[in-house]
């Protein structure tokens, strides 16, 4: 399957956009890229493993965290996962 | 430096005036040059903080999935992106700063003071992660059309 790696991410995974990962699961498909491009972890998952707050990963257009089986939904070879990192802001008076 | 078509410049400043007394956000597409980003396409985008859109602003992580797509299609990255802040300064906020995930990307922000555009800014995001990231002011390039280009345009709607 196909993940796709957001601007950003790319200095990390030798400015691929894309990167095929044979795998079962949406874990094991991160498993894999990270496996292949270990520096990518750190921005991807906090040191107790968990998805950083602000990293958002679609499988398709699903948002993995809404899936009922989330990390463990399983992937076939057409499917795609996108890692695509939240924007927001604003000029918020509350926060100045 | 960020290198942006006259007429994507009018289009992200006239969206900050469309959508005032709100927020307004879109996405940067392009590429990344050794000299800047370019910009060769923007795409509108909504905004999500509907609780609070006249200061702050967030777009649907599905609506950034479909643009990526959107420009892997063109042959296009996101380099960036741009919002207004309402009669507020064209300068990036702690909430912008604290938000602001894409690190090689340009932030664009337009203070638009009474429904009427003013200075526009850009901001590069630089550094290789939460911990050492940073807002650089980046100067701002607005590309014209060249006169072979305007003389092709009159030809071709003559």
């Amino acid at each position: 399957m196909k993940i796709h790696i957001p601007t950003p991410l790319r200095a990390y995974t030798e400015g691929k956009e894309t990167v095929g990962v044979t795998a079962e699961n949406v874990s094991g498909a991160l498993d894999a890229l990270t496996t292949e491009f270990p520096a990518l972890r750190q921005h991807l998952f906090t040191p107790e493993g968990k998805t950083r707050s602000f990293v958002n990963i679609y499988l398709n257009d699903d948002d993995v965290r809404y899936l009922p089986e989330k990390e463990a939904a399983p992937v076939v070879e057409s499917d795609e996962l996108t890692i695509i990192p939240s924007i927001a802001g604003g000029c918020c008076l509350c926060c100045l | 430096m960020i290198h942006i078509a006259y007429k994507h410049y009018e289009a992200l400043r006239a969206h900050g005036e469309e959508t005032y007394p709100h927020e307004c956000c879109g996405v940067l597409l392009g590429k990344s040059e050794a000299d800047g980003n370019h910009v060769y396409e923007i795409v509108r985008a909504g905004n999500t903080r509907t609780d609070s859109a006249h200061n702050r602003y967030q777009i649907a992580p599905i609506e950034l999935v479909k643009i990526q797509r959107q420009a892997r299609g063109l042959g296009y990255d996101i380099v960036g992106f741009y919002h207004s802040h309402p009669d507020h300064p064209a300068m990036w906020s702690k909430t912008d700063f604290a938000e602001a995930h894409w690190m090689g990307c340009s932030y664009i922000i337009t203070a638009v003071e009474k429904g009427a555009s003013k200075i526009t800014n850009s901001f590069l995001l630089t550094g290789t992660g939460e911990d050492d990231k940073a807002f650089q002011d980046e100067g701002v390039t607005i590309e014209v059309m060249q006169s072979a280009e305007v003389e092709q345009l009159q030809g071709e709607t003559a």
